[in-house]
């Protein structure tokens, strides 16, 4: 009996769990995870068909800053370190360090984000328009729906951040900030792509 | 599910070392791949740029995601998803490659 209220009493505290042992929320953002590289897959896809296609407006290897993207790239790739350091933490019920380690997530993705903002202006200024050719259109869907989820993922940091302090978590606050984890790590597994199909190698 | 086996699940991954480790590595592979914008590569520009891509996206999948140390159920989910985006991209590729163009 007492066994059985420990284990109830774990279930509570960690999310439901299926009979696979699994928990219901992470299987769920795997699998939304899976469904995203569809999207981008779709989107990295139609740029690789219409970067060459510049009927109009500067080519691509006029615009790119590849120094400034290097260093947008960078900024994202250790925003992974800062937010796997949030999960260990968390995992340590620590949230001092928790809150610290969201916070510095959040500031390096807003930062990423801040220079996508400013390079979409310089594209701009220097004649590169959404429509003004094939290749704008399905760059600027690419990396725009990247930035999206970036700004989706600096919201739910800031969101688990204020839960946390709120103490508002009813389950397993290491596993919440964990799922938050996995949809930064994706946003940066997808740069990755991005930033050697996109910006390394030449149309 | 066991005491046990929900300790397992927290213990899972590694040590904070482990990860800064993880990170480094990966910011050394980015400098190499930005070099290649710099330094001629010859004939190994697009398979080095390639392999590092790869590499870099399984460390972040396997160490910073986890799925080395979790469930191959997860892997599958997402490995799954990966393999049908390719599949698209190929299709599409190959599409324009022989019907189209």
């Amino acid at each position: 009996m007492a066994e059985t209220a420990t284990h109830t009493d774990h279930a509570a505290d960690h999310g439901h769990h299926s009979s696979t042992g699994l928990s219901n929320n992470k299987l769920a953002m795997w699998l939304f995870l899976g469904s995203e590289c569809l999207l981008f897959g779709g989107l990295i896809s139609t740029y690789m068909l219409y970067r060459g296609r510049v009927q109009n407006g500067p080519h691509p290897s006029q615009i790119y800053d590849i120094p400034f993207t290097s260093v947008s790239s960078f900024v994202l790739l250790m925003s992974s370190l800062t937010m796997v350091l949030a999960v260990t933490s968390a995992q340590r019920d620590d949230d001092a360090r928790t809150n610290l380690w969201l916070t510095i997530t959040a500031l390096l993705g807003a930062t990423f984000i801040g220079g996508q903002v400013y390079e979409f202006t310089t594209f701009y200024r220097e004649g590169l328009g959404f429509t003004t050719s094939l290749f704008s259109s399905s760059f600027y869907s690419l990396t725009g729906f990247h930035g999206v989820h970036v700004s989706v993922g600096v919201i739910m940091l800031l969101s688990t951040m204020g839960i946390i302090k709120r103490n508002k978590i009813t389950g397993n606050k290491a596993e919440v900030v964990e799922l938050v984890g996995l949809y930064w790590h994706f946003v940066d597994i997808v740069w990755i792509i991005i930033f050697t199909l996109i910006y390394l190698i030449p149309s | 599910m066991s005491t046990e086996t929900q300790t397992q699940s927290h213990e899972h991954g590694m040590s904070d070392t482990g990860y800064i480790k993880i990170a480094l590595i990966l910011a050394a592979i980015t400098a190499l791949e930005v070099s290649t914008y710099y330094v001629d590569f010859g004939p190994l520009f697009m398979p080095s740029l390639m392999i590092m891509m790869v590499v870099k996206f399984v460390m972040v999948v396997s160490y910073f995601m986890h799925l080395k140390f979790d469930s191959k159920i997860f892997s599958f989910l997402f490995y799954t998803g990966l393999g049908l985006a390719l599949f698209v991209y190929i299709v599409a590729l190959a599409t324009f490659k022989f019907f189209i163009a």
